[in-house]
């Protein structure tokens, strides 16, 4: 049920909108997984991010795809919660509690262990419009003790543009979505956030919708 | 619905056949020489017969089914602008406006209010905007901004409309309808591209614009602008209401407006350091490198065949 659920948001509502309203500028497409696991890492600035990511699945994919939340966010009354399990598939995340790293990540450990493919902002919640944030260390905490999980970098521009945050009207605006290769494995967490910040920088040279001043 | 001048009927075969033999030339250049790569041709040649086929299909449909589709083309052009230049964040409702105008423009396209449909964007959305500019109340940048996003509606939306309201014109010449007219247009302007390039490839030495357009020359423009000339003088009183004289003018006026609109969005996408202005038709680029020579063309075109003509 999920499933058929998640597949007619995307049919019906995502994908047309993606297709029509905005336009991607798409590179580098045969660098995304689709075989799990594995985990793809993506800058972040509007809520149409992630599905704008899941739009490059096929529809026969989709529910393998499974995008990292915060649950204190997309949890947060009945009518958002039941919308991001069934139509999204969410992977919620308790960014306030004070858990336990093993703990905190019990969810995207599972999703890995069954051949999941997880999207996940490492930046943590949307920033500025068009603005690359701090990247934090949580991703490093999925991956550290994993070899078995390929981590795939995504630069996308243009999105804040049309949804920022706080905003509640689509303009239409084409964006950059522009895949990378594979990030090699980092021993430590510096090096990982590193690798990922240099690699975002190095495929932001291929958006063109990047001219914008503030 | 589904009738077809014969005018019109026969020059869209002649297009299917031109891409019948641009095809079987691309396969066999493929046989002759396997280990080249032939795929940025494949994809053009692939994107043509698209674009000929949703553009012929909405022509036979319906006068409103074609007035849609290049409804929805100003649509994707004016998107494409307005991701590649500079807007503030602050103007995102502005551009929603500007978006707005399409619908309205091509609405009064379709009910054939002359009057309106010719000020409607140079005159009333030229001062609505900058009105709705001054209630958000941002300064910094203010003039910048009014130019660019009025600029992206006039080249995007009203000079792109002009070829929607041929359909509109009385027709004049009954064998090619209004669909003649805008095939008429398309095809010469896509024409003169092709036989600049050609003309620049065989004899180019002198350079027209180096730091605009280095593979722009005197001789591909001359070369263009002779061969539409007479190409036109011959096809004009088939598919217009013009006669041979006055379809010859039209020929060279197609052909110095299409080299200018060429090297206007050519200016653009150099001042913003980017090569493509989108990757919406494979092989080809963006809607703005599909549309730059037509963006001038058509207007002209237009208003040169309204003066004669009607």
């Amino acid at each position: 049920m999920e499933r058929v659920l998640k597949i007619l948001f995307f049919a019906l509502i995502v994908r047309p909108i993606v297709i029509i309203v905005l336009g991607l500028n798409l590179r580098g497409k045969q660098n995304l997984p689709v075989e799990g696991p594995s985990i793809v890492v993506a800058n972040h600035n509007s809520h149409l991010d992630a599905l704008v990511l899941m739009s490059l699945y096929p529809l026969s994919r989709l529910h393998k795809v499974r995008p990292v939340a915060a649950a204190d966010y997309f949890l947060k009354n009945r009518y958002l919660s039941w919308f991001s399990r069934n139509c999204l598939g969410i992977i919620p995340i308790q960014r306030t509690g004070r858990m336990r790293k093993s703990e905190l990540f019990a969810g995207c450990h599972e999703a890995l262990d069954r051949g999941e493919i997880l999207i996940l902002f490492p930046e943590g919640s949307r920033g500025n419009p068009e603005e690359l944030s701090e990247i934090k260390r949580g991703v490093y905490h999925i991956v550290h003790d994993r070899s078995d999980t390929r981590l795939t970098p995504v630069m996308m521009h243009g999105l804040g543009r049309a949804l920022p945050r706080g905003e509640a009207l689509l303009v239409p605006f084409n964006c950059d979505v522009i895949i990378g290769e594979t990030i090699p494995d980092a021993e430590t967490g510096e090096q990982l956030v590193e690798s990922i910040k240099a690699s975002f920088l190095d495929l932001q040279q291929y958006c063109i919708t990047c001219r914008q001043t503030g | 619905m589904w009738e077809i001048p014969p005018h019109s009927l026969y020059a869209m075969l002649v297009v299917f056949g031109l891409l019948v033999t641009a095809t079987t030339c691309r396969l066999i250049l493929k046989r002759l020489k396997p280990e080249k790569d032939y795929t940025e041709l494949r994809q053009r040649i692939q994107s043509w017969w698209w674009m000929i086929g949703i553009l012929f299909l909405c022509l036979i449909v319906s006068r409103t089914t074609a007035i849609i589709l290049f409804a929805f083309i100003s649509f994707l052009a004016l998107k494409e602008f307005f991701s590649i230049v500079p807007t503030r964040q602050a103007d995102r409702r502005v551009l929603f406006w500007a978006y707005l105008s399409i619908p309205v423009q091509y609405y009064l396209v379709s009910i054939g209010w002359y009057g309106l449909f010719i000020i409607f964007i140079p005159v009333y959305l030229f001062l609505f905007l900058p009105m709705r500019m001054v209630l958000i109340g941002e300064t910094r940048g203010f003039i910048q901004s009014a130019g660019i996003i009025h600029w992206a509606v006039m080249l995007t939306v009203f000079c792109l409309s002009h070829i929607a309201y041929l359909l509109m014109l009385p027709v004049k010449n009954a064998d090619a309808g209004g669909m003649g007219l805008v095939i008429f247009l398309l095809f010469m302007t896509q024409f003169n591209d092709v036989c600049q390039f050609i003309w620049g490839k065989l004899l180019g030495r002198h350079k027209i614009i180096p730091k605009v357009s280095p593979n722009k020359t005197w001789e591909g423009f001359i070369g263009g602008l002779l061969t539409i000339a007479l190409v036109s003088g011959f096809l004009g009183p088939f598919l217009t209401p013009l006669n041979f004289r006055f379809s010859l003018l039209a020929g060279l006026l197609i052909s110095v407006s299409g080299f200018i609109g060429d090297v206007v969005i050519s200016s653009i996408k150099r001042d913003l350091e980017i090569k493509d202005s989108g990757s919406l038709i494979p092989g080809h680029g963006g809607i703005l490198d599909r549309c730059d020579s037509l963006i001038f063309t058509s207007p002209l075109f237009f208003h040169y065949l309204y003066y004669m003509s009607f």
